[in-house]
């Protein structure tokens, strides 16, 4: 055993490890991405098997495969990944599983870098498996190991569902790291893996019986805990319970609790346990009402009359991540405390700072190029998940839709079909066309939807920090494979016009651009420069002020954060990378390499 | 016992980083730790502010508003936006430095240098202000900034539960060997700042 400052997520891989996990599986999605990121560099160590798949889907179906045949198997995602995966999932609780299969999925209350606030507990309840919800990373190791263990018994999949702050929260944890994998016993075949509507027949009674087998196993949990001091109760789940402890010390007060780590299905011993020791009961938990749903018909069932609050009364807010700060005052209502806020004195005006493309991005020169040739058009520019998504604050102002992976192309295609007389072009990056982008392409050359689609192709999945995917020619743990050309899969799905062009090079990037929108669609560019943080500079570049005509034409049109506006002329700080675009744009010419002495 | 630290900047001075030395530190000293902060869209020149709990009895990783005990701002604006997090008292160790959002830029938003200056030291007239980026440069890398301020804070008298000796051993433990000599020097003109900032 050794102390270690772990993150959560860093602190679950190595849960996976004590496990013995054999697959590991999973797509990049804050505040997910370390956990597989950590299985990559255990995984060339311990020898067990870790893969960046093409998306979530395809992900769990890697892990069903192998949990099949008796592997333990762990795959990771961030939420809205889950709603990729769901398919597979749905299902999958039918079939059941041999070898333990744990999902973990990160959920983002806030949110702080998603697209919703999804409640994965709620998922979990809809896909009839069993959601653990850990308050620390230390519980969320423990409920890594624990999760094998449980799927194994009940031989379905569980969820691990930790929030950013169980994900990016570090703690010193014990880590053990012996890697002591049992044999996996191989697949054996039986007709109960093939999903016919007999076998969900003769299934969906099995899996409804597995959910109070659940409730009984995870009664037994440690991860469900009372403490016990007077009449006034209050459950927590997950990372609120964190929050409740705080503002009871802060208020000075006092309230039974029962810490909940397993909210679907919520085990009833515990929770009824504590329903009959208190005579009013609130229920703190972020986004959906899981918990308290789950409490209120429970308390009905066996007839205990006592008021419950929480989100249904108005008590704890159901949007957003929680702090001390908004969860002691709702504490100290339902108390009957007073409660004094932090004094608060007014701060002076802050510059508005929102997380900008990096100087020299090579995307930053994809959106100049097609705003250019697309000027005057009334053009519609659709997003997609990614740093890109960035494109859309000034003053670029060049992304008009964002939705989910991939949809860029399919939303391209709808807006032409409805405002048909406008160019509707789809920008998304590499990681996302493979992902959900290509079923959107190939829809778009069935169905003749004259749109361009730009794969902005920066050799990375750069949002996430930076993982491989099958563009790139490496794999998770770094061997060489494969690098699957996006422009050959473009023509192979029949796009006539598929072009790839760096955009730094403007003028060549700019012709490309030009001749895509002039050409019936579909048609695709490939932007291909990889991102500045794989690179060293490549120099740096100046403004010469015998040539600047002082309009600031680069500020105003790049923002690039290492242009200044200065006092006459613009100054280039030693932020800059060397990306050359600014020179490319000046229409004074007025900006130059510096040349090393 | 419990010491609430923020850290605040931008996304990419360096800030996860020292909220890690520092509950590395905390760790070495028998003392238990959270940090939180957040990672992904806010890297790319957002605002970050990473939150560090030591002592014992923890529970949540985030510092609760007026709560902290130091407050290190690697970034002036940045500094001043968490201010609400310290508590009355409390201290502070910033870098006057200044970093300009591209809002400013384009004129869309205001950034008052001398104003939040004047600010900070209304609110926190004991705060330990230096130009740590410049520093940073004059110990060999403008990017050891942060080790610059996590010297000034290790010299502040009874506000951290580790000493600054226990705070540098974290720091090269951290670090990658080849950049043991910068950093030291950087952690060591850091350390010197708050007797000299007393003596102006």
């Amino acid at each position: 055993m050794a102390l270690k400052v772990l993150l959560g997520n860093e602190a679950i891989a190595y849960g996976a490890v004590e496990a013995g996990v054999h697959v590991a599986t999973g797509y990049p999605g804050t505040p997910s991405s370390e956990v597989l990121g950590t299985l990559a560099v255990l995984a060339r160590e311990k020898g067990f098997y870790v893969e960046w798949s093409t998306n979530e889907k395809v992900a769990l179906e890697v892990a069903a495969g192998a949990a099949l045949a008796g592997a333990r198997a762990m795959v990771t995602m961030k939420q809205v990944g889950l709603n990729v995966a769901a398919d597979a999932l749905m299902t999958l609780a039918y079939l059941g599983i041999e070898g333990g299969l744990v999902l973990v999925v990160a959920d983002d209350p806030g949110p702080h870098s998603s697209q919703n606030e999804q409640d994965t507990r709620l998922f979990g309840r809809f896909a009839k498996v069993p959601v653990l919800d850990p308050a620390t990373p230390r519980e969320a190791r423990d409920m890594a190991v624990f999760a094998f263990d449980l799927s194994e018994t009940l031989k379905l999949p569980v969820i691990l569902r930790p929030t950013t702050r169980v994900s990016h929260v570090c703690q010193e944890v014990d880590v053990n790291e012996t890697y002591d994998p049992r044999p996996v016993p191989g697949f054996v075949k039986d007709p109960r893996w093939v999903c016919m509507p007999a076998v969900a027949r003769a299934r969906h009674p099995w899996l409804n019986a597995q959910q109070e087998k659940a409730r009984e196993l995870l009664a037994a949990s440690p991860f469900n805990e009372i403490q016990l001091t007077n009449r006034l109760g209050i459950i927590a789940c997950g990372v609120s319970y964190n929050y409740v402890v705080e503002a009871l010390a802060r208020l000075g007060a006092a309230a039974s609790l029962l810490k909940v780590g397993t909210p679907y299905p919520l085990p009833e011993r515990p929770v009824l346990d504590f329903l009959r020791r208190v005579d009013r009961v609130l229920v703190v938990e972020e986004l959906e009402p899981v918990v308290e749903e789950q409490v209120a018909a429970l308390a009905y069932r066996h007839n205990l009359r006592l008021p419950v609050a929480g989100k249904y009364d108005g008590t704890i807010p159901r949007e957003g991540e929680f702090d001390v700060d908004r969860i002691a005052p709702a504490v100290a209502a339902f108390l009957g405390v007073p409660y004094a806020p932090p004094e608060r004195h007014a701060l002076p005006p802050l510059p508005e700072r929102g997380p900008v493309l990096c100087a020299g991005c090579p995307h930053r020169a994809s959106f100049y190029i097609f705003k250019e040739a697309a000027r005057g058009t009334n053009a519609i520019f659709t997003g997609d998940i990614g740093c890109y998504t960035l494109g859309l604050a000034s003053p670029l102002k060049a992304v008009h839709t964002c939705l989910c992976m991939g949809a860029s192309i399919g939303m391209a295609a709808g807006l032409w079909r409805a405002d048909p007389k406008r160019k509707c072009i789809a920008f998304l990056g590499d990681s996302t066309f493979f992902h959900n982008g290509v079923p959107g392409l190939i829809d778009a050359v069935y169905n003749r939807a004259d749109i361009v689609v730009v794969v902005l192709d920066n050799r990375t999945t750069a949002m996430t920090g930076h993982q491989p995917h099958p563009g790139t020619g490496r794999t998770a743990t770094g061997e060489a494979t494969r690098e699957i050309s996006i422009a050959k899969l473009a023509k192979a799905c029949g796009v006539n016009f598929v072009r790839e062009v760096d955009p730094l090079n403007g003028k060549e990037a700019f012709a490309v651009a030009v001749e895509a929108l002039r050409r019936r669609g579909p048609s695709v560019v490939v932007m291909k420069s990889p991102c500045t943080q794989l690179l060293k500079p490549q120099g740096r570049y100046r403004v010469n002020p015998e040539k600047c005509s002082g309009f600031k034409f680069c500020v105003d049109t790049l923002a690039c954060p290492a242009i200044l506006p200065g006092e006459e002329y613009p100054v280039i700080t030693d932020k800059c990378v060397g990306c050359g675009f600014c020179a490319t744009v000046c229409p004074a010419d007025a900006i130059e390499k510096v040349v090393e002495t | 016992m419990k010491c609430d630290v923020v850290i605040a900047g931008v996304g990419g001075q360096g800030n996860v980083l020292a909220s890690r030395v520092l509950a590395r530190a905390a760790v070495a000293a028998g003392l238990e730790v959270r940090t939180s902060e957040n990672i992904g869209m806010a890297q790319r020149e957002g605002p970050v502010a990473s939150h560090v709990r030591m002592g014992k009895g923890l529970a949540g990783g985030i510092v609760p508003d007026g709560e902290a005990d130091l407050l290190i701002g690697l970034e002036l604006a940045e500094a001043v936006r968490a201010l609400p997090k310290l508590r009355p008292g409390g201290k502070a160790v910033v870098s006057t430095t200044v970093i300009r959002p591209p809002s400013v830029l384009l004129g869309a938003s205001t950034y008052d240098v001398d104003g939040l200056l004047g600010y900070l030291k209304e609110r926190v007239p004991d705060a330990v202000l230096l130009e740590a980026e410049e520093l940073a440069a004059a110990a060999g890398n403008r990017k050891a900034a942060n080790s610059v301020l996590l010297g000034a804070a290790g010299a502040l008298d009874g506000v951290l539960p580790v000493t600054a000796d226990q705070l540098l051993d974290a720091l090269l433990a951290t670090l990658p060997p080849r950049l043991h000599e910068v950093n030291r020097r950087a952690f060591a003109l850091g350390r010197e700042a708050p007797g000299k900032a007393g003596k102006v």
